[in-house]
């Protein structure tokens, strides 16, 4: 089966007053109808190669190298009307704080029904009724009233819920998630976290779910990829890299999220900070904080060992 | 030094031991062991809002916080966890109620506010707004003492003891500005603020949830040995129930500005007793991929604290809600052996609810 999505060496550096190595060497794929989360910390790379696939980053500064293709089409080749299409057509992205994403002055429905004539055509009256229907695909309680709604009229968790529907819009086969529920009450976000679930299976949509919290990450997600300084450094299902986390960093991470932690207890926490990024890791980005590091981490970037079962692992000591 | 690491635990007590015996300011415990480090009854704050509606923040909040432990505080947004935490540290008045600090009234005669807020210091969620971005570090921890009357240079040298403490290395960090720290490391200087005039009680609202993942680690392990060496109680507000559980002994949730459960954290997250915090503990995302959650405990987002709804003020959203809830508010009751209380009808023998018990015979 072709992939949905295919990630091969991506390199985002950003030029400016000074230079940040932002993704340094990502290579993943994604099959269709699969779910693959992205999960990292502030600045490891994770929103930018997101952001990537949508060609949203800023053009004169940004440089990109690698190759990146979703659907069968080269991202970084598309231009004008070829990338209007794309974006919302195949590939569809949700953000964190949806108050940001809609437009303040128009109502909900005419943001969704544009989306709609857009990409679908058709008249506003027939994209107006798409977009009820769209309201209750996302369950959004007595939709006729909420396509008057303006943004700020909708509570938090509606207004995630608008959002989604506002993305489904286009009928994309690739859905970008960037940290949907951080902003969101726990009792609101397990129901949005749901309500993807379900909505990825019905559309039967490939997504990419970006998120710092390994149990958002854990309800969603089939396989995760663990990112740090712009690298992937594990990448494997759920359940094997819970369960069996082979990356220091992983474990370390795992162990920060208090999975198993013994109340009062120190924790085992990762000392010291992620890397600035001023220039491309030439050594493994972890070693310095890496309990585990031994002579060569902190000389060699280490290979992208495959461990079988697409378990990959980026660490010296797992390639053994 | 790493800039992130901070003393081993023993030798933090001998630096605490250290600055106890150049104590500038009386640190001594006042009502005995017994006697709750913090009490506070009917505590209520409402905020006024136009045409007459009222924002009801904290409707009439009691509890206790007992020497030494922590108070984990837990809710959604709008539940008052934030106001509460304003309130015990007097930067909002209270419209009702009063709190007792180790048994003297606060902002009483024995006990005024500028003396109790020597005793009380609170760490906020955002660690750059918290400090002034044109004063060094070192002066933000020392500005404290010099107003309660240290002279500038012991300020200084206390304010350089505490940041070594903190796991900021004074040589490196001293001169530095807020903004040339990274956000765990300016965690780490309103921590060393908030114990610069000794304190008894610390308020962490969301103190961590700033932060990322292996950092926030690195800091509760710093709060973890800092109440240890300086005997200190916590107030730890989060919504964070993985980081409440690691490190609270008792808990308080609360909704829309009333206390709906408190109790010791294990039996608590065990076997929660109100339907609510039953929910909240459910909408946990579960760690576990073969046992992901199925069904959201909960419909909707948390209402409005303005107006709330009569009765229990969860009713409109519980799956066992009868007349007798849309009516009658219930009292924060004991129940069971382990010091918990709960405000909920179902837990009240005799209530006029088809799930609560008989009412209790009383033998003659």
């Amino acid at each position: 089966m072709t992939p949905l999505v295919e990630i091969e060496n991506l390199h985002v550096t950003f030029r400016g007053e000074r230079t940040v190595h932002a993704v340094n060497g990502v290579s993943v794929s994604l099959a269709p109808g699969e779910v693959l989360g992205i999960l990292g910390e502030s600045g490891s790379g994770k929103s930018v190669t997101l952001k990537t696939l949508l060609r949203l980053l800023p053009e004169r500064r940004t440089v990109i190298t690698g190759a990146l293709s979703v659907d069968g089409q080269d991202v970084l080749a598309l231009e004008g009307l070829e990338l209007a299409n794309f974006r919302g057509g195949i590939a569809s992205m949700i953000f964190q704080d949806p108050g940001l994403a809609f437009d303040p002055v128009y109502t909900i429905g005419d943001q969704i029904s544009e989306a709609v004539m857009r990409h679908m055509g058709g008249t506003k009256a027939g994209a107006m009724i798409r977009a009820r229907e769209l309201l209750e695909r996302v369950r959004i309680p007595s939709p006729e009233r909420r396509l008057k709604a303006y943004p700020h009229e909708l509570s938090g968790g509606m207004r995630q819920r608008a959002m989604i529907a506002l993305a489904l819009a286009g009928k994309p086969k690739l859905l970008l998630a960037d940290e949907p529920t951080t902003a969101l009450d726990a009792t609101v976000q397990i129901q949005i976290l749901l309500l993807l679930r379900q909505l990825q299976r019905e559309f039967d949509m490939g997504m990419l779910f970006v998120t710092h919290d390994i149990g958002v990450a854990v309800e969603v997600c089939d396989r995760i990829a663990i990112m740090y300084a712009g690298q992937i450094v594990e990448t494997g299902t759920v359940r094997d890299l819970i369960r069996d986390p082979r990356h220091p960093y992983t474990r370390g991470l795992l162990a920060a999220n208090l999975h198993g932690a013994v109340k009062g207890m120190r924790l085992d926490a990762i000392p010291g900070a992620p890397p600035a990024l001023n220039e491309a890791p030439t050594a493994c980005p972890f070693a310095p904080r890496c309990a585990s590091a031994i002579e060569v981490c902190s000389k060699t970037l280490p290979e992208n060992a495959d461990l079988g079962g697409g378990r990959r692992v980026r660490c010296h000591l797992a390639s053994g | 030094m790493h800039p992130a690491a901070h003393p081993h635990p023993d030798e933090l007590k001998a630096l605490a031991e250290k600055s106890r015996a150049v104590k500038l300011l009386p640190n001594a415990d006042r009502g005995g062991p017994a006697t709750p480090l913090l009490s506070v009854t009917g505590l209520t704050k409402h905020f006024p809002l136009a045409r007459g509606a009222v924002v009801r923040a904290v409707d009439g909040v009691d509890f206790t916080v007992k020497k030494g432990e922590t108070l984990g505080v837990v809710g959604e947004s709008g539940c008052g966890k934030s106001t509460t935490a304003r309130l015990i540290m007097q930067l909002l008045d209270q419209d009702a109620g009063e709190m007792l600090f180790d048994g003297e009234l606060v902002g009483g005669l024995e006990l005024p506010l500028k003396e109790y807020r020597r005793q009380a210091q609170m760490v906020f969620q955002d660690s750059y707004a918290s400090l002034n971005p044109r004063m060094t570090i070192e002066a933000s921890v020392a500005f404290g003492p010099q107003v309660h009357g240290l002279s500038k240079n012991n300020a200084i040298t206390r304010a350089r003891d505490l940041l070594a403490k903190v796991g900021l290395d004074p040589a490196r960090f001293a001169g530095r500005y807020p903004h040339e720290l990274s956000g765990g490391q300016r965690q780490r200087v309103n921590i060393a603020r908030a114990l610069a005039l000794s304190p008894r009680l610390l308020i962490l609202d969301e103190s961590v949830s700033a932060l990322d993942k292996s950092v926030e680690a690195q800091v509760l392990n710093l709060l973890l040995d800092l109440r240890e060496a300086f005997d200190l109680t916590y107030v730890f507000i989060s919504h964070d129930l993985n980081v409440v559980r690691f490190m609270s002994d008792r808990v308080m949730v609360m909704y829309l500005g009333e206390i709906v459960e408190i109790g010791p954290v294990e039996t608590l997250y065990a076997a929660p007793a109100h339907p609510y915090t039953r929910a909240l503990l459910a909408a946990m995302p579960s760690m576990d991929p073969d046992r992901r959650t199925e069904e959201a405990p909960l419909a909707g987002d948390p209402p409005n604290p303005i107006n709330p709804p009569p009765g229990c003020r969860f009713h409109p959203r519980c799956p066992f809600a009868e007349a007798l809830c849309c009516a009658v508010r219930p009292e924060l009751s004991p129940v069971g052996e382990d010091g918990r209380q709960v405000a909920c009808h179902i837990n009240t023998p005799g209530a006029r609810h088809s799930k609560a018990p008989p009412a209790l015979e009383i033998i003659p």
